[in-house]
């Protein structure tokens, strides 16, 4: 099949699976059947891609001409396609957790969160393998929209606070100042298109280009940078597989994927590089990264502290691309597969501790380590990966990183990327110790006697009472298989990227080579 | 027979609206005024397939030649807003029958008056837009607003007649003025056709009665349409009258009246005239950013949802004259494709709210809670029309906010494109208001309703469709609309 070819089907397999999912509403488990095929499918079809975009094609299918000259296209470069195989990959995987998770809550309106589900991953493979700015755009707003109603699935007026925080600070960003920023270098460039090396370098200088980039930064409010973080930590009211594969992947990544895509394709680093238009965005980005750490470290609830983090770690890609270099550029990259790998791997042992023992605060975590000895296992690998500690994945991109800002000489950020990984042991580390080695309380008085203090306690104490016995002692009690084998993969996984980190750098290295 | 197609645009309205009145029952009579208006929408397609082939269209009415006898001109301006015009003329008019009907809205015996009400209404909005000569848009123009008064008054709510009264005063201070207008237009140069005007006009433009009919034309056009501060009459009106009512208005009586504008700005007195000798753009560029502001921070706080609309056209107003006041070509393609997606994402919304308040009788926004749930495909429509209205892409209303903002960036005016989009997020919280009762809300327990019927849900999502499709291809609302501009500016490719 021709590379054009598969290119649709990336983007129209979610896409039809999204109608025949809503069209078996009244049959789960053919509905089910559905997201795990149409996930397959799409990983293999964007797997096929890869060969032939390492290979140095690209690509481009057009699909209508929005304005002359302007047309919807779709087109793959190493990034992109770097994205799209994150979020492929990883589909499949969080399909078979959102079956174990939503049927282990029993959680209500299914179909419209597997509807969404795909409409979701559709924009974001088609935010990966969009071919301008306004294709970009379009998808970046399909994201928002389609998962709006997964972030209020709850239908509690908690969530529809989030949403309202959610949809406020995202469509807020993106039309008051994505739209402004496209339009404006349309204008200047005469072009949308994303082109190797940038298309604004000699058509403006001075302070502007800092403007411009500016307007793009935080118009991305998918990247979370302060003060558009707000969204994120809000988010986390979604059920749990929500928050792995959309707030810890799909959304996050599209907002930083953007800002890489913007600074290597529309400024490119070169021209940022000459003139310095990016030094204010390393402050900002260090800041970010720095007090979103510190934050994280105040959280009691798992999710909301996980939420911080990948505040935290988001900046981390930011920081690359406003290092301008190489090696920023790579090391930012690559932090884009490390951090969703690691970071699905956390939430997925999120979801999987509050199905199987309905708990949601770090503090009520003591000694159920013990209880579930895979989850907080893979746990400990993904936070280990985050840290960026060796033999794990997430050593590569914070090396590169390190290498990027020596490069530069800005000795401050490397202290920075130092004090931050130390943090980072500081928030994660202990939630794995209280599960493996502090005691376990006595006759478990948290479900037992106190209501749940969270406010998803309805379900949890109607399952609590029906459910399984209260777990006693060491007896091992894990969530159902289906949420704990995507775990250990994902854990696997960041194992596995540590030993194969080369073919990523081989393929990242193609976008700043080509820089002329 | 084809050459008589210009005639036939308006005569066949117009001849059918006597016809209906004869005709019983309602249901036979909605019959010939469903025929009337598919045939409408026919007639503009073609007008549009052959001006767009062949160029302009000169039609003399009975044969006598212009500029004497009264010609109908067909350039891309009017031909794409005939189109328009019958195309939401027909939508609606599959919607009315149903919510005419409904628990003895309009007795049986008067059911026929309405259709040919309303096909009278769209006469005088498409001898409006088609005719050559000034004198017959006034014309046409009182034929269409004395039908609207009319239709307005129909609203089952009492305050629809006050609403009325209230359309009826401002509306005839405005044809008044138009008239005035037209009068002093006629005592300097003699003559009523338009290009004939736009001919004689430059040797007499530097005289007071021509200011001063420049003058009367502007405060009439703008009250007809709407300009803020000149907007008062609307939000009652659109809020009290019946949804069908509602709905077509909306659509197109306004958008009408902003085609007028073009017309005698661009075409009879020229974009210089206009715009440099009078200055007008530094009138227009104040109140239309007024307008958008202050209605739509109104329409957040309105509880009557209907009535939240009305404010929120009042601020699309502004959207379509500043993109006037750009005079650029980019700024007048805004506002050409804006009159036509404005019409599509507002039909939709009020078709949307005529479904609700036809199923529950009010569109106050407390009583909405809960019919997320109980009315999904109501509410479906009403949220992508709502999205297409904050101009989220992959609707048509992104692709007239593309456009405003690129006509206002090339001039460098980067206030007025902040504002833009700054107001186009007060969109997003009234509409979003309604979303949120409509879907967190729980429904009151004893209320047992379902989802709207059929026949309403079909015109719909026909229109709610349409803002999806324009939203993708935009052959037509920017590239048709980009002709219409520039013809308008009489630039050449």
């Amino acid at each position: 099949m021709n590379p054009e070819a598969l290119l649709l089907l990336a983007l129209f397999i979610p896409l039809l699976s999204a109608l025949f999912i809503a069209a078996n509403d009244a049959h789960p488990n053919r509905r089910e059947l559905a997201t795990l095929l149409a996930s397959l499918l799409l990983l293999g079809v964007v797997l096929s891609l890869l060969p032939v975009v390492a290979s140095g094609a690209r690509p481009t299918v057009d699909l209508f001409e929005f304005a002359s000259g302007l047309p919807l296209r779709l087109s793959v470069e190493p990034l992109g396609m770097l994205f799209a195989a994150v979020a492929a990959l990883l589909w499949p995987l969080n399909s078979l957790y959102s079956i174990g998770y939503m049927r282990g809550n029993q959680e209500q309106h299914q179909t419209r969160f597997y509807v969404c589900f795909a409409i979701a991953i559709a924009s974001a493979i088609g935010i990966a393998f969009s071919g301008n700015l306004l294709t970009l755009f379009i998808f970046y707003e399909t994201l928002t929209l389609s998962t709006y109603p997964l972030v209020t699935h709850k239908g509690n007026a908690d969530a529809m606070r989030a949403g309202r925080l959610y949809l406020g600070i995202l469509i807020g960003t993106s039309i008051g100042l994505l739209l402004l920023a496209i339009i404006w270098t349309g204008l200047i460039a005469g072009t949308l298109e994303f082109t190797p090396g940038g298309i604004l370098a000699g058509k403006m200088e001075g302070p502007t280009v800092a403007i411009l980039l500016a307007l793009y930064m935080f118009g991305i409010g998918k990247a979370a940078l302060m003060p558009f973080h707000r969204w994120l930590p809000a988010a986390m009211v979604a059920p749990t597989p929500v928050s792995a594969l959309l707030h810890a992947v799909a959304v996050v990544k599209a907002g930083v994927f953007t800002v890489m895509k913007v600074v290597v394709y529309v400024f490119g680093i070169d021209f940022l590089a000459v003139t310095g238009a990016s030094q204010w965005l390393i402050w900002v980005a260090a800041l970010t990264l720095l007090l979103a750490s510190i934050v994280a470290l105040t959280k009691d609830n798992l999710k909301a502290r996980l939420a911080y983090s990948t505040v935290s770690q988001l900046s981390y890609v930011v920081l690359g691309a406003a290092l301008a270099t190489s090696m920023g550029v790579i090391g930012g990259s690559m932090q884009i597969v490390m951090h969703a790998m690691g970071k699905i791997t956390l939430f997925f042992c999120a979801g999987a501790i509050y199905t199987a023992a309905h708990k949601t605060e770090i503090s009520q975590l003591d000694g159920l380590g013990r209880v579930m000895p895979f989850t907080f296992g893979a746990f400990l690998i993904g936070a280990l990966s985050i840290i960026g500690l060796p033999p794990l994945g997430g050593s590569w991109s914070k090396w590169y990183l390190l290498m990027g800002a020596a490069d530069t000489g800005q000795l401050v950020m490397i202290a920075v990327l130092i004090i931050s990984s130390l943090l980072n042991v500081a928030y994660l580390l202990p939630i794995v110790g209280r599960g493996f080695f502090a005691p376990t309380p006595a006759h478990d008085p948290d479900t037992a006697h106190h209501p749940d203090p969270h406010p998803a306690s309805t379900a949890d104490n109607q399952h609590a009472t029906a459910g399984s016995p209260p777990p006693d002692g060491n007896r091992i009690h894990e969530a159902p298989l289906a949420c704990v084998v995507p775990l250990c993969l994902t854990a696997f996984g960041c194992v596995l990227l540590f030993f194969y980190a080369d073919p990523l750098y081989e393929l990242l290295a193609t976008i700043v080579r080509t820089t002329p | 027979m084809t050459e008589h197609l210009p005639a036939l645009q308006v005569v066949i309205p117009l001849m059918a609206a006597p016809l209906c009145a004869l005709l019983r029952p309602g249901r036979i009579a909605w019959m010939l005024a469903m025929t009337a208006c598919t045939l409408c929408l026919l007639i503009a397609a073609l007008l549009l397939e052959r001006v767009l082939a062949e160029g302009v269209i000169s039609y003399a009415m009975g044969n006598w030649p212009a500029p004497w006898g009264i010609e109908y001109r067909i350039d891309t301006v009017n031909a794409y807003m005939l189109l328009l015009v019958t195309m939401i003329g027909a939508v609606v008019m599959a919607f009315a029958r149903p919510t005419l009907e409904q628990r003895a809205h309009l007795s049986k015996r008067k059911q026929p008056w309405f259709y040919t009400t309303y096909l009278l209404c769209l006469t005088g909005l498409l001898g409006m837009i088609i005719t050559g000569d000034a004198f017959n848009v006034f014309v046409f123009l009182e034929i269409s607003s004395l039908s609207s008064y009319v239709l307005i008054s129909i609203g089952r709510d009492r305050r629809a007649l006050t609403a009325a009264y209230q359309y009826l005063i401002m509306g005839t201070i405005g044809a008044t003025f138009i008239l005035i207008g037209i009068g002093f237009l006629y005592v300097m140069t003699g003559t009523l056709n338009m290009l004939d005007l736009a001919a004689r006009l430059p040797a007499v433009a530097d005289t007071r009665t021509v200011r001063a009919a420049f003058a009367f034309l502007t405060i009439g056009i703008s009250l007809k349409l709407a300009l803020f501060p000149l907007h008062l009459w609307l939000p009652n009106a659109y809020a009290y009258a019946p949804s069908a009512v509602t709905a077509f208005l909306a659509a197109t009586a306004t958008k009408v009246a902003i085609y007028v504008m073009l017309r005698f700005f661009f075409t009879i007195f020229g974009a210089q005239f206009s715009f440099e000798t009078m200055g007008l753009d530094a009138i227009l560029l104040p109140l239309a950013l007024a307008g958008i502001f202050s209605a739509s921070v109104v329409a957040i706080f309105q509880t009557n949802v209907k009535r939240m609309l009305a404010y929120s056209s009042v601020a699309q107003i502004g959207y379509m004259i500043l993109g006037i006041s750009l005079v650029s070509v980019t700024g007048l393609t805004a506002t050409i494709s804006h009159l036509f997606n404005h019409a599509l994402m507002k039909g939709t919304l009020f078709m949307a709210l005529g479904c609700v308040s036809y199923q529950i009788g009010a569109v106050r926004l407390d009583r909405l809670a809960g019919i997320g749930r109980t009315m999904p495909w109501t509410m479906g429509a009403f949220v992508i029309g709502g999205l297409s209205l904050i101009g989220v892409p992959l609707t048509a209303g992104f692709v007239s906010k593309w456009l405003l903002i690129l006509g206002a960036l090339e001039r460098g005016w980067w206030p007025v494109a902040l504002l833009v989009l700054l107001t186009s997020l007060l969109a997003v919280i009234y509409i979003w208001r309604v979303v949120e009762v409509a879907y967190f809300r729980p429904a009151p327990e004893d209320r047992k309703i379902g989802e709207a019927p059929l026949v309403l849900l079909i015109p719909t999502w026909t229109l709610a469709l349409a803002n999806l499709y324009f939203g993708l291809d935009t052959s037509l609302n920017a590239g048709v609309a980009r002709l219409a501009a520039q013809s308008l500016l009489g630039v050449t490719q």
